[in-house]
């Protein structure tokens, strides 16, 4: 008995001196890496990662989402949904001002929708089922959907669907609105200085809605433009956070070595960037299906994520990432075999063709990956030819359909019809924009699954939709998935709880704290 | 004189004018158009996007039309308005200038001092240990890649030593002003300007020994020894005046080249002048802005050619301005 209570004591002990070590202080500034240096802040206009990177301290959406994709109160703090699944309503915070003092109303929430609809091409997608919106009230706005569309209540993030000030921006040019330099939004830190090429400076908004938050003072965004150069300026102490992608893979185990570093690679569920060979179904061997079922098999996946990612990956299995909505494993698989891939190879003729292998022009990590892949091609007999582009060539090359193999990685946002399909079903074959379906996949049934998966309702019917899709489409192969990727976000260790949700730093340093 | 600077600039013109509709025609051939650039970078695009962007850019107007209107912007000294930066270009270019000019001269001024202080010391003892070394360590500097050294002077001076800063232009968040503020920028100076010096420094000493030592063998050198100069008098002001007219050349063609040559230091060092403008306009496909910067670029060279020229005659008062 004495034990026991000794014990619980101990315990109690314990969880009462972690509960005081994690106690947040407030104050402080954190120096945080920025690349490339984004073109603009007003991220209504801007839909770029670094402009999401910096302005998602500045501007707020609706909701927020946990690690597993739940959402989680934002500007909107309850919602509700019909029985049809075709109404939803949300309720907002009071007491929530803009920047400028200005109340944050429904009204911003109406406005906002018919803004990105003009400037946003993701929202205007995601908005696609979106029959009217209506604001009873000040603080309470009613979505009416034309049909179900299962990931509605996904849409709300600050990146996807952001609050734009109505008062500043109603009646103007939105791209030439000067608020655009001075961005004014609801979030926790308020612009205060950008100087081109060097630096970002963000300061706490004193009025904040919620209240504590935020702890930090400032925050300094840092434009260092050569990987190496910002993995010195972490390495000297100059900066503390490297967000997801800052150096090169090959100089994340020598930083994390260093004394006082954290890594995470959480705060990348809502994005979960998938990596994938598109593989030109219109012509040449790629045209074949058991050469790209070869290509699966020929390509040592496991090397590549050990060697190249540092173990920062997961081998993909299919079209969807483990992180997100209706995945699963239960699809025809293909591991490292290069006597299979061989056989296949026979099977469908190739003849030793050329074959053009396109790499991501984002520096050495890809670049060495291409390589890898490469000598896996030619180990199993495959003519590679590797074409060497920078970026607005192989956006060019890609959307132009004028290659064979060629890398790449996309952002799922969560679920498959925002982030997945988007990439194989035909109505996204078009030429001159390489986020869509480049490699010419076309099949009717897999068009029908993504169609009725977005507007099937309740969400176990979608369950069903999405699940075949996967199948259908690892047997078919129309590219060869390589890898789930994490972007590991590096700090000094006295930088706590900065990745709290599904988007991490994307989201913000609302929540972050500095142990000095 | 005065004819011949007008003469001069008027044919600068005409050469600028030519320059913009070369570069004009030269960039439109690369792949990609700066719509499609940041369609890439939005993560997700679709046609209406692509197009509104083409529409606000200009870019949906036959090539002749854009080459019109842009001829007219220069005529107009108007540079146009950066696609990507969302800013007019003159803006941007103007922000930046001081930074690289800062850098640039310091360089040129470090590596033009000691370039010739060296060559003249290497000319000086040639022969000996002192002119083996100076002319190793030029070839060395000469021949080594300058994002190399610009790491390795990182490595050793910013990481080991913690002596300097490796990257930017001051510390951004100290506010020092005055004394101080000059102090920290000088810090932040020192590696990118002496990286970016030497490779200029080694070229210099290497042409400043060469020319001094073809000098040293004239007649007029033999009679100044004869007629009883000092050594230091019959180097000053014989060998190393009359050896310095190849050096005052090279150092004309590289003065105009330095704004658009600081492209590698500034990137590595992050110090944020025009050259990484230019770098990250060319990688961006943002054709106003680079264009932009060449023209600027230009204009330099076209301008230290003629102050070149302006120089020869001061130091060598027998060239004679050809009208």
């Amino acid at each position: 008995m004495l034990k026991r209570v000794l014990l619980s004591l101990l315990v109690a002990s314990a969880l009462s001196t972690a509960a005081f070590a994690e106690e947040p202080k407030s104050g402080g500034v954190i120096n945080a890496v920025i690349q490339p240096e984004p073109p603009g802040l007003m991220v209504g206009l801007v839909q770029n990662g670094p402009t999401q990177m910096v302005a998602g301290n500045i501007y707020e959406g609706l909701l927020r989402y946990s690690p597993k994709l739940e959402p989680l109160p934002g500007l909107a703090e309850s919602w509700s949904v019909s029985e049809d699944g075709k109404i939803y309503t949300f309720k907002l915070r009071k007491g929530v001002t803009w920047h400028d003092d200005k109340p944050f109303t429904s009204a911003d929430v109406a406005f906002s929708i018919e803004f990105l609809k003009q400037t946003h091409p993701r929202a205007r997608g995601n908005l696609a089922q979106l029959d009217k919106v209506e604001t009873p009230d000040d603080y309470t706005v009613v979505f009416t959907l034309k049909q179900p569309f299962g990931p509605f209540l996904g849409i709300f993030e600050v990146g996807s669907l952001p609050m734009i000030p109505k008062h500043i921006y109603e009646g103007t040019d939105y791209k030439t609105n000067p608020a655009n330099n001075t961005p004014v939004g609801t979030g926790p830190f308020m612009f205060k200085e950008w100087q081109k090429g060097s630096f970002i400076r963000l300061v706490k908004n004193p009025n904040y809605y919620i209240k504590g938050l935020p702890h930090l003072d400032e925050i300094y965004w840092h434009v260092i433009p050569d990987a190496a150069a910002r993995a010195v300026a972490f390495e000297t102490g100059k900066v503390d956070v490297l967000p997801g992608g800052s150096v090169e893979n090959f100089d994340v185990p020598r930083l994390t070595k260093l004394k006082n570093v954290c890594v995470t690679g959480a705060g990348w569920e809502f994005f979960s960037p998938h990596s994938w060979l598109w593989l030109n179904n219109r012509q040449g061997p790629t045209a074949n299906k058991k050469f790209r079922q070869a290509l699966m098999y020929a390509i040592d996946r496991n090397f590549a994520k050990d060697v190249i990612w540092n173990g920062l990956a997961k081998v993909a299995t299919g079209p969807s990432a483990s992180t997100i909505k209706y995945y699963t494993d239960k699809v025809t698989t293909y591991d490292y075999d290069p006597a299979k891939a061989k056989a296949l190879l026979k099977e469908a003729g190739y003849k030793g063709e050329k074959v053009r292998l396109l790499p991501l022009p984002y520096g050495e990590t890809w670049q060495r990956w291409a390589e890898a892949v490469k000598q896996n091609l030619q180990d199993v007999g495959i003519n590679v030819e590797m074409i060497a582009t920078d970026v607005p060539g192989w956006n060019q090359k890609v959307s132009d359909w004028d290659y064979d193999i060629a890398f790449t990685y996309l952002y799922q946002y969560g679920d498959p019809a925002l982030g997945v399909g988007r990439n194989y079903i035909s109505s996204q074959i078009s030429k001159g924009s390489p986020f869509n379906n480049v490699e010419g996949y076309s099949n009717a049934e897999i068009d029908q699954l993504f169609a009725d998966g977005a507007t099937a309702f309740p969400d176990s019917k979608r369950e069903d939709i999405y699940l075949k899709a996967q199948k259908i489409l690892t047997d078919d192969v129309p590219v060869a998935w390589q890898l789930e990727l994490q972007f590991p976000t590096i700090t000094r260790c006295n930088v706590k709880n900065l990745v709290t949700t599904a988007i991490g730093v994307n989201d913000g340093f609302r929540d972050a704290w500095l142990d000095k | 004189m005065l004819s011949f600077i007008a003469q001069r600039l008027a044919k600068a013109v005409v050469v600028l004018l030519a320059i913009v509709v070369f570069n004009f025609m030269l960039i439109r051939m690369a792949p990609g158009d700066p719509a499609m650039v940041m369609a890439g970078e939005a993560g997700a695009s679709d046609q209406i996007f692509v197009t509104q962007l083409r529409e606000k850019f200009g870019l949906d107007q036959p090539l002749p039309v854009q080459l019109y209107r842009y001829v007219k912007g220069i005529v107009t000294l108007d540079l146009g308005f950066s696609f990507r930066q969302q800013m007019p270009v003159a803006k941007l270019i103007a922000d930046r200038l001081p930074a690289t000019l800062l850098l640039t001269v310091t360089a040129f001024v470090i590596s033009l001092l000691l370039g010739v202080l060296f060559g003249t010391l290497a000319a000086r003892f040639a022969g000996t240990w002192a002119d083996t070394a100076i002319t190793i360590l030029a070839l060395i500097f000469y021949a080594t890649p300058l994002f190399w050294v610009a790491l390795m002077a990182i490595l050793l001076f910013s990481v080991a030593m913690d002596w300097l800063p490796s990257f930017g232009y001051e510390t951004v968040g100290a506010n020092y002003t005055g004394f101080a503020h000059v102090l920290d920028v000088g810090a932040h100076l020192i590696l990118p300007a002496t990286t970016m010096g030497l490779f200029f420094m080694a070229t210099y000493a290497r042409m400043t020994r060469a020319s001094m030592l073809e000098v040293k063998r004239h007649d007029f050198v033999k009679t100044a020894r004869a007629k009883g100069l000092r050594d230091a008098v019959i180097q000053r002001r014989h060998v190393l005046r009359n050896a310095l007219l190849p050096v005052v050349t090279l150092a004309g063609l590289q003065a105009g080249t330095l704004v658009g040559g600081a492209v590698l230091t500034e990137t590595v060092f992050a110090w944020p002048g025009i050259g990484r403008l230019m770098y990250e306009a060319l990688l961006q496909r943002d054709y106003n802005l680079l264009l932009g910067v060449f023209v600027v670029c230009s204009a330099m060279v076209l301008a230290f050619n003629l102050i070149t020229d302006l120089i020869y005659r001061a130091v060598d008062p027998r060239i004679e301005f050809a009208s």
